[in-house]
């Protein structure tokens, strides 16, 4: 009885090779393959959680329509092009990388499968069959410095930075101009960990800041460690990428979140109804509902919230611009005019602080 | 009630069948691991030991990844057969790209052939001077080499992120955090077409039959194991310590030193900020699955790489975690190591037998 | 308040860990048995800890249940490599990898969950009083029985019977054999401990440093343990002083990034393992003193027929 079982699962196995060496195109009636590949594990409490959870929701949103996969733990290295292509090679049409680091792995493999189609996080190189996507964090972490400068009583902020490339740096500088949009007298301490994840290591960059007088302190690391440490302080802290109000309830503010699932839906709905286009690069924000701000602390006093809101509203309709003219680099030299908006070349390739930040950048 | 007992010679029976009782083991915990799990255990295993090899480019995978196995694994062997504790390979595999990296963005997309074996050179020497610094400390100053190797780890890995971030990084790369990508010459070429393996994996097998040949038949191997299995002894022979502590991390710094560049200049192409999943720490299990043998290492390294793709073709084939793979992972390791027990000791019923003098451990451990 | 008595509090947060699971390992290694496999042991902590103070409500359950789960798992190593004399670096490196992979299994459903964190104790009188009681008695609980760890290691090692006998051992296991001392029973014992210390500095990692779960929150606390026990030249004290020091320079560093110090922070980063190294090298500059400290069988399987 037991050995039948054996005998028809090794049939099966059998049956299995043979298609995978037969490769057969796949069936009209099968449902459209759709693999995801993460960074970390889908229990990271962030980053890669947060596009685990989008993708049960497209799941939930197209039902048979598509069949998804995921492969986690994938590092960025040589490793990761062999996962997109065995991806390919199954049978999966559209595949969403979500890592940077995964840029030029994509490129190879996308060149061998025309047929395929690879959504990018965070890149900036396309292709026929490369999309990119990219939450516009800048916004995000403009209305956390919204938030940290009005309930600030040290006027000092603080930034624990994982590496200074562009996308964190947009963040610093964000979060630093939307503080003085509402408080002039605000500095803002930056404590670089160059790591994206090390509970101990974020903590004690918290610890530090607090220390040096920084009672609003916001992260782009992986792991709330910050928020812990200003709950036990008494200070305030910003989530990222997930809400972590659950760590530190009186500590956390706010927060910039992602949801992914709306892009992720509309992507896969034009791929199967065949509209989907490689060499897009999609910016979404707040409006898009991509960059989602965590709910709001009760403390914070109703006239703060109202401008708040009032921002988040101007975002929204697009009359404000985080990154509007005029703006000061942190030694004092104009980099973006007066009535200008900031061009996209310095957008996409941001290194220096804005004023208002303490330090030089590492270089 | 069972007990073991030392085996006058190590059973050359058994050490061919311990593998063999290794993965009898190893299957029956697979099927009642999966099978708990409710995954179907025959077509997990499917997935772990066959789907990777079912094509030229999974084979080509296999050897790819083998590469900096077995190099790292090599010079890791020699060194433990010295007793020396290199456990920082990934080091001297991250100072290799660093510097054969370097000697290549020198080049840029220039097409001469000097560049290649240039990198190659640059690799290996880059690897020893970061091995040179243990060997040091430990010849000068008595430094333990344990922690003088793996604090080096983190230190070369904060190196090469400071190169790209900084000096080294792509300048038409909006500041990310990578090099420019390296020219045609200065990419090393694809061994089988349609794979990614490059010559670098020609090298590494090159230099385990050398390994071979040096540790089996020359005096300075020689001279090593005696060091490794009866330091006592060695000295008495006047072998000089400090000679063999030099020669360990040497070796073992060029070869991880080579396995560094053979991955920058082959599947990845540039310099950037991660470029080994931990191939120098692998190594170590490597090197100890291959019985410390060059020729075992060759079929350890084989083994190791052929987990990593398995666990991958899990996850995607059947939806298993990463958590699991490494649980099955760890499981299969454990099994091959108690596996070689049977080589040097036999399981006997309860007498009263005398104590044989201990042996030195490495020979109960590692000498074939 | 001045700046620097916090900075000093968050030392001692990042140290612990270490301590605990240095301490634990400097036992197991005198006794001649080298366990690389301190941080899967320390996710495992981790995970058990948080999940039974999640379900329990109690600390103590917590850290009980962590160093039982250490316990266990330290005793797979301690079958392979005792019993079953498997290399033990080998063997302690596939316990990395199984523990990561077990520890990552058994806790999926609890990422992201909350958890109390241990609370500092107030001391009546002490805790009061300016600078020294911020200074010295404002810790949670685990801090000060790390403190007591480091006394009965301390006095285990040096001062008692069952000490000069695992030192014995982790000399000469022959010798110890031939005069009637339990070779096995003793590093089985000394394992387990080692198991029981690094699941009680996972513990502190996912209760107390930063409350919560996730896959792989040691980040390689694990491996600096490992390199903390030869720093201190496998004596307790310096064991001890090397984890505040290297939580120490590792805040030093990130201080003076607040000041905006003009230096690359790679080299910042660099600055624990740097000073880790160069602390050693002056520690060990004289060539006798290390050979006096390694365990002479560190590393080295033993068999008795006895």
């Amino acid at each position: 009885m037991q050995s039948s079982k054996i005998w028809k699962t090794i049939r099966l196995c059998l049956a299995a090779g043979l298609m995978a060496t037969t490769s057969v195109a796949a069936f009209a009636a099968e449902p459209l393959k759709v693999a995801f590949v993460y960074l970390g594990p889908v229990g990271d409490g962030g980053w890669t959680q947060q596009h685990d959870m989008a993708r049960k929701k497209l799941e939930a949103a197209l039902g048979s329509a598509i069949k998804t996969t995921y492969v986690e733990n994938v590092p960025e290295t040589a490793d990761s092009e062999r996962v997109f292509r065995q991806l390919a090679a199954d049978g999966n049409k559209l595949i969403f990388a979500t890592s940077f680091g995964y840029m030029e792995s994509l490129q190879k493999v996308a060149k061998l499968f025309p047929d395929v189609k690879f959504e990018h996080v965070n890149g900036f190189k396309t292709a026929p069959n490369i999309s990119v996507y990219e939450p516009r964090f800048e916004e995000g972490f403009y209305l956390i410095g919204v938030v940290a400068g009005q309930m600030t009583k040290s006027n000092t902020l603080g930034f624990i930075g994982s590496f200074p490339i562009p996308s964190v740096m947009r963040n610093v500088d964000s979060m630093t101009l939307g503080a003085l949009s509402v408080n002039p007298k605000v500095k803002m301490k930056p404590i670089w960990v160059n790591t994206w994840y090390d509970p101990g290591k974020e903590r004690q960059a918290a610890d530090t800041l607090i220390a040096q007088g920084a009672d609003a302190v916001a992260q782009n690391t992986d792991s709330p460690a910050s928020i812990q440490a200003a709950q036990e302080k008494g200070t305030y802290a910003f989530s990222i990428d997930a809400d972590m109000s659950s760590f530190g309830k009186k500590a956390q503010l706010t927060g910039s979140t992602e949801d992914w699932s709306g892009y992720y839906i509309a992507e896969t709905k034009k791929v199967l109804d065949g509209s989907w286009t490689g060499n897009r690069h999609t910016r979404w924000g707040i409006k898009e509902g991509m960059v989602v701000m965590a709910p709001l602390n009760p403390d914070i006093p109703p006239a703060a919230v109202k401008i708040f809101e009032d921002k988040k509203a101007a975002i929204v309709a697009g009359t404000l611009n985080p990154f509007a003219g005029p703006i000061k680099d942190s030694t004092g030299k104009e980099m973006v005019a007066a009535n200008a908006a900031m061009s996209d070349a310095t957008f996409n390739s941001l290194n220096w602080y804005v004023e208002g930040v303490e330090g030089s950048v590492p270089k | 009630m069972l007990r073991l007992e030392r085996r006058a010679t190590p059973s050359s029976t058994m050490s061919i069948a311990s593998p063999l009782l290794a993965a009898a083991g190893m299957l029956v915990t697979g099927f009642l691991l999966f099978s708990a799990l409710g995954k179907d255990p025959l077509e997990a295993f499917y997935l772990f030991f066959i789907k990777p090899l079912s094509s030229t480019y999974g084979i080509g995978e296999l050897l790819l990844k083998t590469t900096p196995l077995l190099l790292c694994g090599l010079g890791l062997a020699l060194g433990f057969r010295a007793n020396v504790w290199n456990i920082g390979a990934e080091g001297q595999l991250t100072m290799g790209a660093i510097a054969g990296g370097g000697v290549a963005l020198w080049f840029g997309d220039s097409d001469s052939s000097f560049a290649m074996p240039l990198m190659l050179l640059a690799g290996i020497l880059g690897g020893m001077a970061w091995a040179a610094i243990p060997a040091f400390l430990r010849t000068r100053f008595n430094t333990n080499e344990i922690l003088v190797t793996l604090m080096l780890v983190y230190i070369a890995q904060l190196m090469l992120s400071w190169l790209v971030h900084g000096p080294w990084r792509d300048p038409q790369g909006q500041n990310y955090p990578q090099s420019q990508g390296f020219g045609d010459a200065e990419t090393m070429s694809v061994l089988i077409n349609g794979t990614r393996v490059t010559w670098g994996i020609v090298y590494a097998v090159g230099l385990a039959l050398i390994a071979w040949v040096f540790s089996e038949k020359t005096f300075a191997g020689f001279r090593m194991q005696v060091a490794g299995l009866a330091p006592a002894a060695a000295a008495y022979a006047g072998f000089s310590e400090k000679r063999n502590i030099w020669i360990a991390l040497m070796l073992c710094g060029a070869t991880a030193g080579l396995a560094g560049i053979c991955e920058v200049a082959g599947p990845i192409g540039r310099l950037q900020q991660e470029i080994s999943p931990g191939y120098g720490f692998a190594a170590i299990i490597v090197a100890w699955i291959g019985r410390l043998h060059p020729i075992g290492v060759v079929f350890g390294a084989l083994l190791m790489s052929l987990l990593y793709l398995g666990g991958e073709a899990a996850q995607m084939g059947m939806g298993l975690p990463s958590a699991i793979t490494g649980l099955f992972q760890g499981l299969l390791l454990f099994y091959l190591l108690a596996a070689d027990l049977f080589i040097y000791f036999r399981l006997k019923r309860v007498g009263v037998v005398e104590s044989p003098e201990p042996k030195p451990a490495i020979r109960v451990e590692g000498a074939v | 308040m001045n700046p620097l008595i916090p900075m000093i509090a968050s030392t001692v947060l990042a140290a612990t860990p270490l301590i605990y699971a240095a301490l634990g390992e400097t036992v197991v290694e005198r006794s001649g048995v080298l366990n690389l496999g301190i941080e899967g042991m320390m996710l495992i902590g981790a995970v058990a800890g948080f999940a039974a103070t999640r379900s329990s409500g109690s600390d103590a359950v917590g850290f009980l249940a962590a160093a039982a789960a250490g316990v266990a798992l330290s005793l797979i190593f301690g079958f392979l490599t005792l019993n079953l004399q498997t290399n033990q670096v080998a063997t302690g490196l596939a316990l990395t990898l199984f523990g990561i992979g077990l520890s990552a299994f058994v806790g999926h459903n609890l990422a992201g969950l909350p958890v109390a964190r241990l609370a500092p104790i107030t001391i009546p009188g002490l805790t009061a009083i300016p600078v020294i009681g911020d200074l010295l008695f404002h810790y949670d609980i685990m801090v000060y029985l790390s403190v007591a760890l480091f006394i009965g290691v301390q006095w285990f090692l040096t001062k008692s019977r069952a000490g000069l006998t695992l030192r014995a051992i982790g000399e000469s296991p022959g010798v110890a054999h031939a005069i009637g001392k339990p070779v096995l029973t003793t590093r089985y014992l000394a394992v387990m401990f080692g198991g029981a210390t690094a699941g009680i500095a996972g513990a502190y990692l996912s209760l107390v440093q930063t409350p919560m779960w996730v896959e792989g929150m040691s980040a390689g606390k694990g491996w600096i343990a490992l390199a903390l026990v030869v720093f201190g030249t496998w004596k307790p004290a310096r064991v001890v002083i090397g984890a505040y020091l290297f939580g120490g320079v590792t805040q030093f560093q990130l201080f003076a990034q607040g000041f905006g110090l003009p230096i690359p922070t790679e080299f910042l980063s660099m600055l624990p393992y740097a000073a880790t190294v160069v602390v050693l090298v002056i520690i060990c500059r004289d060539p006798k003193t290390i050979l006096l400290n390694q365990p002479a069988s560190l590393g080295h399987s033993f068999h008795s027929a006895a």
